[in-house]
């Protein structure tokens, strides 16, 4: 069943093909003898995996049945999951466990969804390259020398090795657009607020939306429609209307209007990148869209805007992290103070304290008007860009990436030239519009992504262009070499 | 912007993160490094620009003024690194 579409496992399962703990036992045991490798999981939760299997079963043998009903997934760890550790990648929460389940987790709990693990991610989901989790690096499948992506790298490169059909990630400033890219599948970001983001770990609580990495447009389609819609129990949550994304998947494209923005090809991006999207492009114009050239005259501006703006949030986001309540604790504090220091000074990882620490900065006494508030007026600058783009465009496309998967290693000595790898997937969540990365093709033997941006609440156009991409397409089935069986 | 160890030291304290003089000159070249990428925001032209408050245009709603939460503290504090009959225990704060 491995490589199965979840149409195909769902249909297999309706059919009695296939039972809900075979599935389960299959991919935990796929786990157990190839994660090794990749190191895409921090925890395994088999007992739990083979409880829901086996509940999965039962609810299907009652005459229940549903798209996600029985088939395996995996949780980035930065989803709260009641009763099996929540660590977001972080010495601060090794030993976290959760007393409830986040909305996504719940809604997939309830549609029958199996979940076999945790996967690996950036600490508090700040890194593009899985590198700076405590519990070590991801390797990408594709090439175990080369980082998967990040900050949801252990979800993508789960999927990308076919080790779960699905995962669920987070994206704030490009971590499931880009590690879905540099590993060859499909990672969609919803709008900003389509997606509870009730109890997932915040990180910049105006930037983060959940989302999923799947082998195919038409895969995410289905997850998110278990996943989306309003949440009271997020502030921020958006009262829309949740459309039949799987039905809406062969609407048809023909006359849509696609802008190419031209900062998405400018001379950052390697060659071999450019050339595929010129394909990709091509491709799009094959199936009856009107594909030209336009502009986003600020986007240059979204990297360092995203710079104030993302750890100003996390700076106060984490401040929730004293050692007290819960979390990391320091052994012998002298006083309160040296309490809340070493905790912190140990459970936090380098990246994460440059952020803490940037973000106090640039909202500190004196300094807030020239960083915090004219980067909420360039960030203002960015979203006005894309709504006018949007006046004439359908949607806009690009690389996700200006490159294929670099090296482990190769940037985490220039925290800046790391921050620069997300250069066009950050003003999408500026904005706070829905993207999604589709494979088009390879840089070499490395994989590279294509950026479809959709007008806000427009999953369902983007999932469609997507899906009928990958219909002219095959470059989303390929398997990466040692990972086919 | 510059940032010496002292510098640094003092940004670490108002965030509580313990850092030691070693970390703090490395955390200092970091720091300036990347607030130098940041420095490119002075370039744009925002004269008249309303701070963006929200990424879309949407109005923070309100619920109804109801009881929808009951106390779990027992489930809560079983996360707790130290607790005793119920109340986090600190180092001392008070006295000498």
């Amino acid at each position: 069943m491995q490589g199965k579409s979840l149409k195909e496992l769902a249909a297999a399962l309706a059919a009695g093909e296939t039972d809900s703990a075979s599935l389960t036992e299959a991919a935990l045991k796929r786990i157990e003898a190839r994660d090794g490798e990749l190191n895409s999981f921090v925890t395994v939760a088999g007992e739990a995996a083979r409880g829901a299997a086996r509940a999965a079963d039962e609810r299907r043998a009652g005459g229940e049945s549903g798209p996600l009903a029985g088939i395996p997934m995996a949780q980035k760890d930065l989803f709260c999951t009641q009763g099996v550790t929540t660590t977001a990648g972080s010495r601060m929460l090794e030993k976290f466990v959760s007393p409830y389940d986040a909305t996504v987790v719940a809604r997939l709990r309830e549609a029958g969804a199996v979940m076999v693990g945790k996967t690996n991610m950036d600490e508090f989901a700040m890194g593009s390259s899985n590198e700076t989790s405590y519990f070590g690096p991801v390797k990408n499948p594709w090439d175990p020398e080369r980082v998967p992506g990040g900050s949801s790298g252990g979800s993508a490169a789960a999927v990308a090795a076919r080790l779960v059909p699905y995962a669920t990630g987070t994206d704030t400033g490009g971590s499931i657009r880009q590690p879905a890219a540099l590993a060859g599948i499909t990672g969609l970001k919803p709008t900003y607020g389509r997606v509870s983001r009730y109890g997932i770990v915040a990180f910049a609580s105006s930037l983060d939306q959940a989302g999923t990495l799947t082998v195919s447009a038409e895969d995410a389609a289905y997850v998110l429609a278990a996943i989306a819609g309003f949440d009271p129990r997020d502030s921020t949550s958006a009262e829309q209307p949740v459309p039949d994304y799987p039905a809406l998947l062969g609407e048809s494209v023909r006359g849509k209007r696609v802008g190419i923005p031209k900062e998405f090809l400018d001379e950052g991006v390697e060659p071999g990148v450019r050339e595929t999207f010129r394909k990709a492009a091509d491709e799009l114009a094959g199936l009856g869209c009107e594909v030209e050239e336009t502009t986003l005259p600020n986007l240059k501006l979204s990297v360092p805007t995203y710079y104030v703006v993302a750890p100003a949030e996390a700076s106060s986001n984490l401040a929730r992290y004293d050692g007290v309540r819960f979390g990391h604790r320091a052994a012998d504090p002298k006083d309160l103070t040296d309490l809340y220091e070493r905790s912190r000074g140990e459970g936090f990882g380098a990246e994460v304290k440059r952020r803490i620490l940037i973000g106090t900065f640039v909202l500190s006494h004196g300094y807030y008007d020239a960083y915090y508030l004219r980067a909420q007026q360039v960030r203002q600058l960015i979203a006005d860009d894309f709504r006018r783009a949007f006046e004439q465009y359908d949607f806009l496309v690009g690389p996700t990436t200006p490159t294929a998967a670099f090296r482990i290693g190769e940037k985490t000595a220039d925290p800046v030239s790391m921050y620069l790898n997300d250069i066009f997937t950050i003003g999408v969540n500026l904005a706070g519009l829905p993207a999604v990365s589709v494979p088009m093709g390879f840089d070499g033997k490395l994989p590279v992504g294509m950026q479809v941006i959709g007008r806000a609440f427009d999953e369902a156009g983007i999932l469609s262009l997507a899906h009928q991409y990958q219909q002219a397409t095959d470059w989303h089935r390929r398997v990466p070499e040692g990972w086919e069986e | 912007m510059a940032f010496d160890s002292s510098a640094v030291s003092r940004l670490a304290h108002l965030a509580r993160i313990g850092v030691d003089e070693k970390t703090a000159s490395s955390l200092g070249s970091e720091l300036e490094h990347i607030l130098a990428m940041v420095d490119q925001l002075r370039e744009a032209d925002v004269a008249g620009v309303a701070p963006m408050a929200h990424p879309l245009e949407l109005t923070q709603r309100m619920r109804p003024d109801e009881v929808t939460e009951s106390p779990e503290r027992d489930s809560y504090q079983e996360n707790a690194p130290r607790v005793q009959d119920g109340v986090y225990v600190v180092p001392k704060v008070l006295g000498g």
